[in-house]
This record gives structure tokens, sequence and C-alpha cells, in this order.
């Protein structure tokens, strides 16, 4: 799960980092008020889940209160495209108002998962602001790696190790080193698979603070982060996936044609590249799981031709713990109540199979059989053509 | 003959008495593992599913000498089930829990390593040497012994593969579901290992997806030391990157996991990477074939 750089600042501030002063906005009114109270001159930020903002016209400075509802009236509501978004950007809902600072330096702090090493890591980089993949590719000795024992935690030599490192000097050294031991705390206590200040700026006055901040955190801790779990914002979200997620499906919208129901991940994803293989491409990736119920089917169904792109739609099912007989069952059901008006491919393989075949054959539904992944995939590419003509 | 788990394995179930436990349980003993013990806190003594349920896994070696644990344990729970095991000193502990914190997996993996023990898993379907023992959730009745051995970080995917081989009259050493998340115990480079020093494997096949980097650090050990083939195929060649695909781990992160990458550093390491899964079943069969059978 995403959250906005405003909810993550908060999250920062509640565990001791020095953050800008400033507020979320969702009006120009507020993003005025929020300046006034600020002295006057703010940098207005759009709250969207993506990066490269500044370069889509997504962050801007206002010299006064009366600037900073002229400029919030325009950036809320705007559609931002940046690198990150896609050509069809994202809605700007709310705008982080934030005070200006005098900035001596930018450097560069986060905390990940390393899945290589099996544990978090530290990283950091005496530049900031950039793109650290792009560092990470150009000039892998600016970047230092510091991997977190998981069961030491990160020790107080190293973060004076990363402070160091970072050039900080003097009284900075001290205040680097609490930063640090801070932020590795918070990336262990919110369960985050990703905690990064980018830029982190050294002020003209010598202090540490976090300018940007980008937070994700480990979907499957969310059970016990309640709070966390209710800064989700939908509204960054595709609403069929969110239906999906409501029934336990795991969707993912894409830009294709052919509509997928598959059940696993490897074989869903499989599934994909199959449809691609033969010319055609993806409407979705939509994994029902091992143990799918007959209602999950049929919500599979209704989201999975919810989509006006889809012109035809392939299940591809290898039943062993979820029953080929239990899939068609309510795959039967779902066309029936859902009123299916594209073509369908099915390829069953797996538990009583024979069964499940027997009962989609007595239905007489539009579906076509296909014998194996290759073949159904081309019969269901070739039905997609035909219905997009 | 196989790798891990055979005939004499004697497991233990963790989560027995759950809906999950039970029914994998005796599916397992169906197949004709020796499920000999299980376990759930509060109800030690009594049977369910024939098996006797002990409180601790402590109490479950000692009383029965299980050497594999195979854990239904809902998320909250899991990684400690994982350390008890280890702890209790079972040797090989099977996690099918899917939804487990990576954090909690982070601290399980070096106590697990200290005590000598080693975890597949989680988010597997198991493992299983066919006709000797099965220590998962996955359809028995595909599999065929044999001399192919397979490792996946999918379930489904998995039994596909394995279907085209018995379909074709090839049957598998072992098949061992290494887990969809992106902390795990066993990595395709162990399965590796194991596969290579087997000496009735006779080829591999290694279906791995998109996200982290297990497949090239395979491909580099393949490369160095496995001279049997390997058939190999990444699933996700054409997700977008910065989502994760339904498992935990499979996600294109920073430019970094595409199955480019991964197709790229298994060719160079002399690997058969197929473009679909539907190949499988008969590029082993030619494989097979080219190095005198093996069947």
């Amino acid at each position: 799960m995403k959250i906005h750089e405003y909810q993550a600042k908060l999250l920062l501030r509640g565990h001791g980092i020095d953050v800008p002063k400033g507020d979320v906005a969702f009006s120009p009114r507020e993003a005025a008020a929020q300046a006034a109270s600020l002295g006057g001159r703010v940098v207005l930020k759009a709250q969207v889940h993506a990066g490269g903002r500044g370069k889509g016209g997504g962050i801007k400075v206002a010299a006064d209160a009366v600037e900073a509802a002229a400029l919030a009236e325009k950036m809320i509501g705007m559609t931002l495209v940046t690198p990150q978004t896609g050509a069809v950007g994202k809605k700007v809902r709310r705008l982080l108002v934030e005070e200006t600072l005098e900035i001596a330096r930018e450097l560069y702090l986060g905390i990940t998962l390393d899945r290589g090493r099996g544990c978090p890591v530290v990283m950091a980089c005496a530049e900031g602001g950039m793109d650290i993949e792009e560092v990470a590719a150009k000039d892998p000795g600016a970047i230092l790696v510091e991997p977190i024992d998981p069961l030491l935690g990160l020790r107080p030599f190293q973060a004076r190790k990363i402070a160091y490192f970072l050039g900080l000097e003097g009284d900075q050294v001290a205040r680097g080193v609490a930063l640090v031991s801070a932020l590795g705390r918070m990336y262990e206590a919110i369960d985050a698979s990703l905690v990064e200040i980018n830029p982190l700026v050294v002020t003209k006055s010598g202090l540490l603070v976090a300018l940007d901040a980008k937070m994700t955190f480990d979907d499957n801790a969310l059970y016990r982060h309640p709070r966390i779990r209710e800064l989700r914002d939908p509204d960054e979200e595709e609403p069929l996936e969110v239906e999906a997620s409501a029934h336990s499906l795991n969707y993912i919208k894409l830009e294709g044609s052919v509509g997928c129901m598959v059940n696993g991940a490897g074989l869903a994803m499989a599934t994909m590249d199959i449809i691609h293989h033969v010319g055609g491409a993806p409407a979705n990736f939509l994994d029902v799981g091992g143990g799918a119920s007959a209602e999950q089917v049929a919500a599979a169904f209704r989201i999975l031709v919810a989509d006006p792109n889809v012109k035809a739609v392939l299940i591809n099912i290898f039943g062993g713990i979820l029953r080929v007989d239990v899939l068609a069952r309510g795959l039967i059901e779902a066309v029936h109540t859902v009123g299916v008006k594209v073509p369908i491919v099915v390829r069953l393989e797996g538990t009583n199979v024979e069964e499940g075949k027997r009962l989609i054959a007595e239905a007489k539904l539009n579906v076509t059989v296909g014998d194996g992944m290759l073949d159904a995939a081309k019969k269901v590419v070739a039905l997609a053509q035909a219905g997009g003509r | 003959m196989s790798v891990l788990v055979g005939a004499s394995s004697r497991v233990v179930v963790q989560g027995l008495t759950g809906r999950e436990g039970s029914f994998h349980a005796r599916q397992c003993m169906e197949y004709g593992t020796k499920v000999v013990a299980g376990v759930t806190p509060g109800r030690g003594g009594q049977k369910h599913e024939g098996v006797p349920v002990f409180n601790t896994v402590a109490e479950a070696v000692s009383k029965t000498g299980c050497d594999v644990s195979l854990v239904f344990v809902p998320p909250p729970a899991a990684a400690d089930a994982v350390l008890e095991a280890a702890d209790a000193g079972v040797r090989l502990v099977v996690c099918i829990t899917e939804g487990i914190p990576a954090a909690d997996m982070v601290r399980v993996r070096p106590f697990v390593a200290s005590k000598g023990a080693r975890l597949i898993g989680p988010n597997c379907p198991g493992i299983i040497t066919p006709g000797q023992c099965k220590v998962g959730i996955m359809p028995g009745y595909i599999h065929k012994p044999g001399s192919v051995g397979v490792v996946s970080r999918s379930g489904t995917l998995t039994y596909e593969a394995v279907a085209q081989l018995t379909r074709r009259g090839i049957g598998q050493s072992t098949c061992i579901g290494i887990g969809g998340d992106p902390i795990i115990g066993t990595t395709f480079q162990d399965a590796l290992a194991l596969f290579h020093a087997d000496a009735e494997t006779r080829a591999i096949v290694l279906i791995g997806e998109i996200g982290g980097g297990m497949e090239e650090e395979a491909a580099a050990y393949a490369k160095a030391t496995v001279k049997k083939p390997i058939v190999a195929f990444i699933a996700g060649q054409t997700a977008p990157p910065g989502r994760r695909m339904g498992h935990a781990g499979a996600i294109i992160a920073g430019g970094k996991g595409t199955a480019a990458d991964k197709m790229a550093a298994l060719a160079a390491a002399g690997a058969t990477v197929l473009k679909t899964p539907a190949e499988i079943g008969e590029t082993v069969e030619r494989l097979l074939g080219a190095t005198g059978g093996g069947r």
C-alpha cells in the first residue's frame, strides 16, 4: 500500500524527524489560509501516488496567500501527467501547502527490503533530489548500502557511518545519527517495505529536514496496523481493482482486449504472456486464487466484463484445490446472472475436469473450449480481434 | 531418487485441526505420506483425522520422531510456528501459509539456519516426491515417479508443467514449490544444488517469475556447477512495472527483476529458456531423448 507525501511526513514527524511546516489542503480557500498562517511564501505540492511531479507542473511556489489560492484553483482538479503516471495521468484532489526553506545541501536517505540479502538495507547518497535508481546505475559507488541485521537492528555505529558518508559536519553529525536511527526504528515499527526521504536537506542553519517523503507498506502486515490502513486513498486506485480487493481477488487492469480469469498468480502471468505471444493483448491480470468459491468466480466475472475494452474472455483453470466442476458451476451461474455479451474461451485442466466440461457442454453457453494453453490463447485472440473490428 | 522428502519422512502438521490443515493432511495421507503427528495448542491428547495431536512441536518430536513439518497456521502466528518447528529439531519445515509479513520472515530465516533446519516457502504449494511422499497442497495424481526435478515459485503453473511431463510419460524425482513471497527459505540456487547432487535427477525444470534476483543468482550457480539440462520459463514477461502480480514477491521495482533479465541470465548459463509454458513437456522430452532417455 502507498500513501501520500503529507501522510508520510506526519508519520516522520511522529517519529521525531523534522519536516517543513505545512498541512494538506482540499480547496483553494484552505490553501490560502495555510499560506497566511505560514507567513506568505509557500510551496504547493500536488498529492498523487506518483513521482516526478515537478516535471508535470505539480509543484508550484506562491509568494503569498492570494497567489496560493490562485495556484490551488488551477492545481486542484487538474490531471497531472508525470513519467510515473503514464499518459492517462492522475487527477489531483489534494495539495500539500508548506513553508519554503533555505537549502544548503540535498541528500538521499532510504530504507528498503533487500530480497537478496534477506534483510532491510539503509541506502544513503550525498547527492539528493535525483532518481536513486539512475544514480545506482551510473555510479554505484556514490551510494552507501548498509544492511540492518534482523536480530540486532540498526546499530549506532552504522548510523554514524552513514552520517559521515553523507558529509555531515559539526552539530549536523549528531542530528544525522539521531535521524538515521529514528528512521530505522520507524521502518520496523510501521512494517514498511520502503521509506525514502529524497531529498533530505541540510538547511542554511544546519538543520536536517525531510523535504520529500515516500512510503510503501507491506500489505501482508497491514492487519496489525489499523491506523496505517486508514491512510489508504481509494481515489488513487483503479475502481475495478478496489472492487476486486473487496472480494479478495487479485485484479490488475491493463490496456488490452482479452479479459483473463486464471487461478494462481504464476499461471495468470503466464496466461498474459501467452496471449501476447500469439499476437493479442491482455485486458487484465486476474487471479481468483486456489480456493475460490462460486460467489468469487461470479464477482470475478462481473469485474472482468465491466471493462469496456474487453472483446473476448479467456478462462484458464488448472484445478488443484479449486475443483474444475465447482468452477464450472460458478461460471455457468455468473454467465446467466451477469449476461455476458462477449465470446468466452475456456481451458480447463485438473481435478474433476471431465465433470466440469460436461456441465459447461450441458449449459449450452456461448463458450469455446480450448485444447491446452496455446490453442486457447490463439482462439481467444482471434475472437477478440474479430469483435474489435 | 529424490531430494528432501521420501518414503521414510515422518510428518507433523502444525495447524492440523484447522479447516485447511485437516483437509490437506487427509489428502497427504491418502497419497501415502506418513503423517504421524499434529500440533494445535490446547488440543494436546486428542486425535484428529486419526492422528495424535500435541500441544507443542517439541512434544510431537519426542513422542513420534517426526522430522518434517507442514505448516497451515494463519499468517499472524505462522512465523512463530516455523520458529517452533526449527527449535524442536525438525529438519525440514514446509510453510504453506500465504500472507506472512516480510519483517517476520526476515527474522525467521537466520534462526532456522542457526538450527541447521531448512525452510521451504512460505506461500508455496509444498514439496512432493512422487509415489513416496507429498508434503503440500498439490494434486498428487498428476505426478509420476521419475527423473525430472521441478522447482518453481508458482503453484498452478507448476501443476501445468508437471501435467505436461506426466502426459508424455516423463516422471519427476521431486517437485519443490519454493513460494511466491519476497523472503523465502529455500531459493532456486538451493534447489539446483540439491538436484545437482541427486544422482537420479537427470534434468531440471525451473519456473521463475518477475521480481527479485533469485533466478539470476541461480543462473550464475548453474553456469559454474550444474551439468544437467535445465528447462526454464519465467512468468510475467508482459507484466507492467511497479505492480504486484498476485504474489507478494512478483513485482518489477526500480527496473529490476524483469523477465527479460532473468531469461537472458538463464540462457547465458546454458538453460533452454521458453517463451511460453505450453512447450515445457515437449522440450524436456527432447532434451532427455538427446541425453539417452531418462523415464
